[in-house]
């Protein structure tokens, strides 16, 4: 595909947890937990009108669906702030502070003066029915190889609530992740190139990396705006994996180009939608079809020209038909037939040809059926006949969900800015020049410098100093090195490779802590292990939750005193006094496979080598 | 328009008013937006601005350059009207609206919740509750229920006298929640009613969506057409939003700064539960006046010059005295325990009744009974006069001894007034089931 021709422009948002000790707006901590939880509160959200008294379309759509919500809640985890039973308290200060962190490294101006807005969001994700966030910074930049992307805004905002399940028909969302400090970062949607977009996402993650912010799943979020000349612009939410998003982008330009594709199609079949919904359970009083057997209610509606485009694919494996689906799930159902798929799913073509009957269908029509309650099969229909009716003249605004298979699918329509209005329970904070100018002066330093750095300070190779970086164990490192007289690359490669190996054969290597790890390079200073013992060590720590000295005991790994490791190496020059005389400097080899053997993490092989020599010499 | 100051000079040179589109260029950078108001208690050196994408900034002015883009209307909010069809089937309640949180929006003036809708409003804001009954809807006040006084409560009685008058079948009065306790104790005594009247309000301000105002005042709305025709307070009976509880007006208490059922029945159980617009009684003995059993009267003579005193390990006779000096007409002491003061107060309390002052005695502990005759400080505070609320909160004596001394000046009458049960507000027996409920 052509994306220069087809006009493909792309921005990037990236959402990332912060590592304050407390949530944005009260007092707990920032953890999520599996515990079983103490209450569960059952609460209703309405849309209501923001200050400039409109009603956004997204939240008026959820309205819709009249959801309630359980939310499930602690006594100590979580406050009564999280289930909105007590205003927020005052920002948190470690969080904006991280923020105008991560804005300088994004060369972003500060806003002067920080104002708490309330993104209102019904879908129970909030329990005051909006997000409470902030704009913090704008206009910054970074430099790719294809040259600047401006990075448009930087928001700090509080984390929602997580989504466990259903019970009842009710959403069940936990509480623990609700006000959790989050920064989220826009670019500008311009880019052109996927691959760009990819190093974007990749040199950001980099610099949120330098600070104070969470890691691991789900501790970042990235989504992807795309659009194309003729299309429409679509935010697909959680791309998790970086080297999907060329074929995301690839999978959702064409979605766009198939759906204008289908658009013009309609239009030369002068395709209409019938808005009304027709009963036709009648039709299926014997089916064979299990799902509409046990339903309520089965309706239908007529799409008349449609007939072979709804079948049609317009993504791998999804078709126009899933978007309709898509549309219809909305609104609680779990999905719909229609003809351009029948006879199937135990419907008989018998069925289908008196399906066509009634509606008086022509073989150009097609038919799309549900089959539920009926409050839920008619809102379902109608949500199909809606978004029927936009495919005759548009790509519609969604925001959409990253699949696995780098396809999406509908979750809501793109919200509007009329959203947004003040938060009058928190006071605005004036962001001080001299603050700024302080963090300003004191900016961590980013992945990629502090490699380089360390690469030429302590000598290190490129990949073991990378390694060290990305593990974050460069402050440990450089603890170490400091405090200790050893060598700096078997430091390094222990924090960097064996501790990975560690961790890949079981072993918690959080239990070592940089004390025990000090203790365990102490060791090695003081010549009593040598540093093939390590990983054996530290292992031993990790599952014995022991010192280093007492694991490097109990599995015999301390070093032998020269004199100890003298009667050793006479004895085995004593049991192959044969091969020394035979081959004299040539038992060598042999002698120290045996000795090494014998001695491994006991004694310094340096000295081993050293000592037989002699021996072998003086023989 | 809260702009003072520097920030007030700056927009007035360039003629730039609330509402105008406008571009504030800085040294680095330059914002498009439109100027909003600003908090009134916020500095004088920053503008605040709703950029594009939904946000407000505030832009400090120093070294800033702004630009008229548009003239633009102040942002205001415009509703549709409010048109009621009447259906003969269905019950005329009014809604009478006195402000606080379960009729407020946004306001520009300070940046922060305030009162501002009409009745009309919350109709607009519930439409849900056309289903229920006819519905009118009168503003009578608006203000925040901190600055209520007694007569504000003898309007507030009046007005509900006359939707009565004028065939109203049930009178719901949206209030702010601080003092509500008081205004309902204050119309119970006030009002003899043949139909319901239904005090609530919100915890959460109407303008979010999770607000409770919502439950609240479909459920205000079930109880005002319900049987019993007193003066109650129904509100969220949990943190969740699917019942709600109807307290006697007397017997009611805020007890949580924020939680949506903070409103608890002291020293009795809530009258009923409302789900799902239906009304179950608690207790089916509860006995209380049923519609159309009594005809309406109003009582609205009040002596607001009464004071509410709170006794405390170190408080001073002074504090009585002033009170003396000043002229009050009435004292209602909190006193600790079974309803105590120090001893070394009760020379003060006995020169007040000299002075004609009646002194009643209420508990701090607010669950249970006021008695004297346990320990000899209290059997000297009954010797000096003291007159005991029984089991009476302290807000509800408060607002009752205001009520009384409107009604007689006579010593005597006002002691056996104030011990004689008029509204719900005395019972003599003290349930197991009564305490934390």
């Amino acid at each position: 595909m052509n994306y220069e021709k087809l006009g493909l422009k792309m921005g990037l948002e990236i959402h990332q947890q912060l590592d304050t000790e407390k949530k944005l707006f009260c007092g707990c901590e920032c953890n999520l937990t599996d515990k079983k939880p103490e209450y569960n509160v059952l609460r209703n959200l309405r849309p209501t009108q923001s200050e400039l008294g409109k009603i956004d379309r997204a939240a008026y759509e959820e309205s819709r669906r009249k959801l309630k919500f359980i939310y499930e809640t602690y006594s100590n985890e979580t406050c009564l702030v999280e289930i909105d039973e007590e205003p927020p308290h005052p920002i948190n200060q470690e969080a904006l502070e991280i923020g105008i962190i991560i804005a300088t490294l994004l060369n972003m101006e500060i806003v002067d003066e920080f104002h708490t807005m309330r993104k209102q969001v019904i879908d129970g994700s909030n329990t005051g029915g909006f997000q409470r966030t902030g704009l913090l910074a704008t206009d910054g930049y970074i430099e790719t190889d294809q040259g600047k992307v401006k990075i448009e805004n930087l928001c700090l905002e509080e984390d929602a609530a997580r989504r466990i399940g259903h019970k009842k028909g009710n959403t069940v969302f936990r509480l623990d992740r609700l006000g959790i400090p989050l920064l989220e970062i826009t670019t500008d949607p311009s880019m052109k190139n996927p691959q760009q977009v990819k190093e974007v996402a990749y040199q950001i993650g980099q610099i949120l990396r330098s600070t104070k912010v969470k890691r691991g799943l789900g501790t970042i979020r990235q989504d992807l705006n795309i659009s194309i000349k003729e299309g429409a612009r679509v935010e697909i939410k959680g791309v998790q994996d970086l080297d999907l998003m060329p074929k995301m982008v690839e999978n959702e330009v064409k979605r766009q180009v198939n759906l204008l594709k289908i658009k013009d199609d309609l239009l030369k079949r002068n395709a209409e939608v019938d808005d009304r919904l027709y009963d036709v359970k009648e039709v299926f009083a014997d089916t064979e079809s299990r799902i509409i057997e046990k339903s309520e209610k089965v309706l239908a509606i007529k799409l008349e020209g449609f007939s072979g485009l709804i079948g049609r694919e317009i993504q791998p494996d999804r078709r126009f038909g899933t978007e309709l689906a898509g549309y219809a799930k909305k609104m609680g159902v779990s999905g719909l037939f229609h003809t351009d798929e029948l006879p199937a799913y135990g419907i008989s073509q018998v069925e289908v040809d008196k399906l066509r009957e009634l509606l008086k269908a022509s073989p150009n029509d097609a038919i799309i059926i549900v089959a539920d309650d009926e409050d839920k099969a008619r809102n379902a229909l109608n949500e199909v006949v809606r978004r029927s009716k936009i495919a005759l003249k548009e790509i519609p605004e969604e925001t959409r969900k990253a699949l696995p298979d780098a396809n999406t699918e509908y979750l809501r329509p793109l919200p509007t800015a009329s959203r947004m209005y003040v938060e009058t329970d928190i006071p605005s904070t004036s962001l001080d020049l001299d603050l700024i100018n302080q963090i300003r002066e004191n900016l961590p330093e980013l992945p990629e410098d502090k490699k380089v750095r360390i690469m030429n300070e302590y000598k290190l190779s490129e990949d073991l100093a990378g390694q060290l970086v990305r593990r974050d164990a460069v402050n440990e490192f450089e603890n170490i090195i400091e405090k200790l007289d050893v060598d700096s690359k078997i430091v390094a490669s222990i924090l960097a490779y064996t501790l990975k190996e560690l961790e890949r054969e079981g072993c918690d290597t959080e239990k070592i802590g940089l004390n025990r790890m000090i203790e365990t390079f102490k060791l090695l200073q003081d010549h009593k292990i040598s540093k093939d013992a390590i990983p054996e060590i530290l292992s031993s720590v990790c599952f014995e939750d022991c010192s280093p000295l007492t694991a490097a005991e109990n599995k015999g790994l301390i070093m032998l005193s020269e004199s100890d490791l003298e009667l050793i190496i006479d004895d085995i020059i004593k049991g192959n006094s044969s091969i020394i005389e035979e081959r004299g400097m040539g038992a060598m080899g042999p002698l120290m496979g045996i000795a090494m053997k014998k001695l491994k993490g006991k004694a310094d092989g340096k000295i081993i080598n050293r000592m037989l020599r002699e021996k072998i010499e003086n023989h | 328009m809260n702009y003072r100051g520097s920030a007030k000079k700056f927009l007035e040179k360039e003629n730039i008013v609330i509402g105008d589109i406008v571009k504030l260029t800085k040294k680095n950078i330059y914002y498009i937006g439109m100027l909003l108001d600003r908090a009134e208690d916020a500095d004088d050196e920053h503008l605040v601005i709703k950029l594009d994408n939904g946000y407000n900034i505030g832009v400090n002015i120093n070294e800033t350059r702004v630009e008229l883009l548009k003239k633009g209307s102040k942002p205001r909010i415009e509703l549709p009207p409010v048109v009621v069809d009447e259906d003969d089937q269905k019950m005329n309640i009014s809604i009478i609206s006195t402000g606080g949180t379960v009729a407020s929006i946004i306001d520009y003036k300070t940046g922060a919740v305030h009162p501002a809708f009409s009745a009309d409003d919350l109709i607009r804001a519930t439409p849900e509750l056309l289903e229920y009954a006819n519905i009118k809807g009168e503003a009578i006040l608006n203000i925040l229920s901190e600055n209520m006084k007694p007569s504000y409560w003898v309007k507030s009685a009046k007005s509900i006298a006359d939707e009565i008058n004028n065939g109203s079948e049930g009178v719901v009065v949206a209030h702010g929640t601080d003092t509500m306790h008081f205004t309902s104790a204050a119309l119970s005594f006030m009002l003899e009613t043949p139909v319901p009247v239904v005090l609530t309000g919100a915890q959460r301000s109407s303008d979010r969506p999770s607000s409770d105002a919502f439950l609240n005042l479909i459920s205000s709305v079930t109880a005002a057409k319900s049987n019993i025709a007193e003066v109650l307070v129904c509100m969220h009976g949990t943190e969740n939003d699917s019942f709600c509880y109807l307290h006697r007006g007397t017997k009611v208490r805020k007890m949580h700064t924020s939680r949506r059922d903070t409103f608890r029945s002291i020293n009795a159980l809530p009258m009923a539960r409302i789900e799902n617009g239906s009304l179950k009684l608690l207790n089916h003995n509860t006995i209380f006046k049923k519609r159309g059993e009594s005809d309406l009267k109003i009582y609205e003579d009040i002596e607001p010059n009464v004071a509410l005193i709170k006794s405390y390990p170190g408080i001073r006779s002074d504090l009585i005295d002033y009170h003396i000096d000043k002229g009050y007409k009435g004292i209602v002491i909190e006193g600790t325990g079974l309803g105590h003061t120090p001893e070394e107060v009760i020379p003060s309390i006995e020169r007040a009744k000299e002075s004609s002052i009646p002194v009643v005695m209420t508990s701090q502990c607010l669950y249970g009974q006021v008695n004297m005759n346990v320990y000899s400080t209290g059997r000297k505070l009954i010797n000096a006069g003291v007159i005991s609320a029984g089991d009476m909160m302290p807000e509800t004596a408060y607002v009752k001894l205001i009520w009384t001394l409107g009604q007689t000046d006579d010593l005597d009458e006002v002691k056996t007034i104030m011990q004689t049960n008029i509204a719900g507000e005395i019972q003599e027996k003290s349930s197991m089931k009564h305490f934390l409920f």
